[in-house]
């Protein structure tokens, strides 16, 4: 098997397992703001949209990249803002001076 | 920029977006971890737009590139505003834009290299393509039905899981046969067709009460799916971000599965939610109800109270209303928690998110597990739109369809109230033998508005007025 094919296939077996380990810790508290979190992280498909909208190697595929840059736009900026306003949401209580 | 250099950056990035789900799992890092990762999509974006490739061309490479950064921030920016109530909604809004991001990205790669494309490559592609479009349409299905523009009961009918099951087998013939024809362009055209409309038939039967295990499911879809573009774009960077997207929803899925005590084929073709036809008729059975005037006394003169709210409480916008009650409460001395079930409203932590959008402090939320531990020795339980999830016949009746589901024990409290609008059975249509119990009072009414009344008698009841 060619060597490269191999080394992807261990990246995202060790990546996998490293996400299934760092998920398991988060509080169940932050379970909403986790799934925004990895939303705009996901949102990671905007490298692989920018290089096609860039190159415009052909109309169809300008369309596409264009199209596919905006959706992960969308979650970059909307996922990344509702996950910090919900965390400014989480407060203690507030201990008084007796 | 050169390739060498681009690709250390993209390994910042990565490491970046690893610490930023690290620094999530608790209150007090949790901003940190977000400001992380906005630095490491900016590190991933500004290393991608450096590229030789893209610089090579000029202004003409960016010019919409600008464009769909102008408008994906225009539509992004109100779409992080809503309100808490409609997270649901948004959240299976942004699985669509993730995934179709991916499959259209996808199709583009397709487009661009037939019939030049290796067997490995094409296997990532038909997968990125297949998820991509099949998390898109039902995203937006779930959308719609939380949205509650859709029908939120499952539909269901006659064959339903013989022709999901054979619509499923057909796309993947074809996505196979594509895998040795990556020249097939029509073949490509189907796939896609049926990716699309397999997402749409996958939502119809499935109910509200199961959204949060669906919601978690697309997550992973729409992250396995970046995934799959990164195999077909050779990019370590989409891989490592993918796949923390994909286990992550995985997690999530498997957790509210638990909290259901159901399996995930059982969420996906079991049509949970129908209306329940129950031969035993119906017995006549009491149930005791209270004024507020009652409630507010039981109330008060309570040490501990613990309130269980549910997706009811979202529906009644009742909130802030829970929140005056908790402030007058703790005010007189009451020692007032929240008991938060894992599949308590539409999706992972909805209550969560509700409640501390409306003020209330986290460390007053309680797990199941610490709540199950505090309820015998609580005074008054107060269920506010919760039904399913504290329903004693999950421990005690076999025969139930919830038997087994792990639940919030109010009926071990001294006291239990249930503000609900009558004795109607709940959104899966089983009857719960809490609310003819003893010790029950059921309080009818609005959850906002009777929550209202409460408060006012808790707060006006000091003196002649």
């Amino acid at each position: 098997m060619d060597p490269d094919i191999l080394q992807y296939l261990y990246v995202f077996v060790l990546a996998t397992f490293l996400g299934l380990e760092i998920i398991r810790r988060v509080s169940p508290l932050l379970h909403t703001p986790l799934m925004s979190l990895t939303n705009a992280i996901s949102a990671i498909t905007v490298v692989g949209s920018i290089v096609i909208a860039g190159e415009q190697k052909t109309t169809l595929s300008t369309v596409l990249g264009t199209i596919a840059v905006t959706a992960s736009m969308i979650n970059i900026v909307g996922g990344y803002l509702i996950t910090y306003r919900m965390l400014r949401m989480f407060k203690k209580t507030e201990r008084k001076q007796p | 920029m050169n390739e060498n250099a681009i690709h250390f950056i993209y390994m910042a990035a990565a490491a970046c977006f690893i610490l930023a789900l690290k620094w999530l799992s608790a209150v007090p890092t949790a901003r940190r971890g977000v400001i992380t990762g906005i630095i490491g999509m900016l590190l991933a974006v500004g290393g991608t737009l450096l590229k030789p490739e893209i610089v090579h061309g000029g202004f003409h490479s960016y010019q919409w590139i600008l464009v769909a950064f102008v408008v994906g921030t225009v539509i992004g920016v109100p779409m992080a505003m809503m309100p808490m109530t409609a997270v649901p909604q948004r959240t299976a809004l942004s699985h669509a834009f993730g995934a179709l991001a991916a499959a259209l990205v996808g199709a583009a790669e397709f487009y661009l290299q037939t019939p030049n494309l290796t067997r490995f490559t094409m296997t990532a592609l038909t997968l990125e393509v297949l998820l991509g479009f099949l998390t898109f349409t039902a995203s937006l299905m779930a959308f719609g039905k939380l949205q509650e523009i859709l029908p939120t009961r499952p539909i269901t009918y006659r064959g339903q899981n013989i022709v999901n099951l054979s619509l499923f087998v057909v796309a993947a013939v074809v996505a196979i046969t594509l895998i040795f024809r990556p020249g097939n362009t029509n073949l490509f055209l189907v796939m896609s067709a049926l990716a699309l409309l397999f997402g749409v038939l996958l939502i119809i039967p499935i109910g509200g009460a199961d959204m949060p295990t669906v919601i978690s499911l697309l997550n992973s879809y729409a992250g396995l799916s970046a995934c799959a573009m990164g195999f077909v774009l050779h990019n370590h960077l989409l891989i490592i971000a993918g796949a923390l997207d994909g286990s992550s929803g995985l997690i999530l899925s498997i957790i509210m599965c638990k909290a259901m005590n159901r399996s995930f084929t059982n969420v996906l073709f079991g049509g949970f939610g129908q209306v329940q036809v129950t031969a035993a008729g119906h017995e006549q059975k009491t149930a005791r109800s209270a004024t507020p005037e009652e409630a507010a006394a039981l109330l008060e003169s309570a040490n501990t109270v613990m309130i269980v709210p549910g997706y009811g409480m979202a529906v009644a916008q009742a909130q802030h209303a829970v929140r005056e009650l908790y402030d007058v409460l703790t005010k007189k001395g009451v020692d007032v928690k929240f008991a938060i079930h894992p599949v308590a409203g539409r999706m992972p932590g909805h209550m969560n998110v509700l409640l501390a959008e409306a003020d209330i402090p986290y460390d007053r939320l309680l797990e199941m597990e610490d709540a199950n531990r505090e309820l015998p020795q609580t005074d008054v339980a107060l269920v506010i739109g919760a039904n399913d999830v504290t329903n004693p016949a999950a421990r005690t009746n076999k025969a139930s369809p919830i038997y087994g589901m792990p639940i919030l024990d109010v009926d071990k409290a001294r006291t239990v109230m249930v503000i609900k609008r009558s004795l109607n059975p709940g959104f899966a249509g089983i009857d719960n033998e809490l609310y003819y119990m003893d010790k029950t009072l059921m309080l009818f009414g609005d959850a906002k508005s009777f929550t209202n009344q409460l408060v006012k008698q808790l707060s006006g009841n000091s003196g002649f007025h």
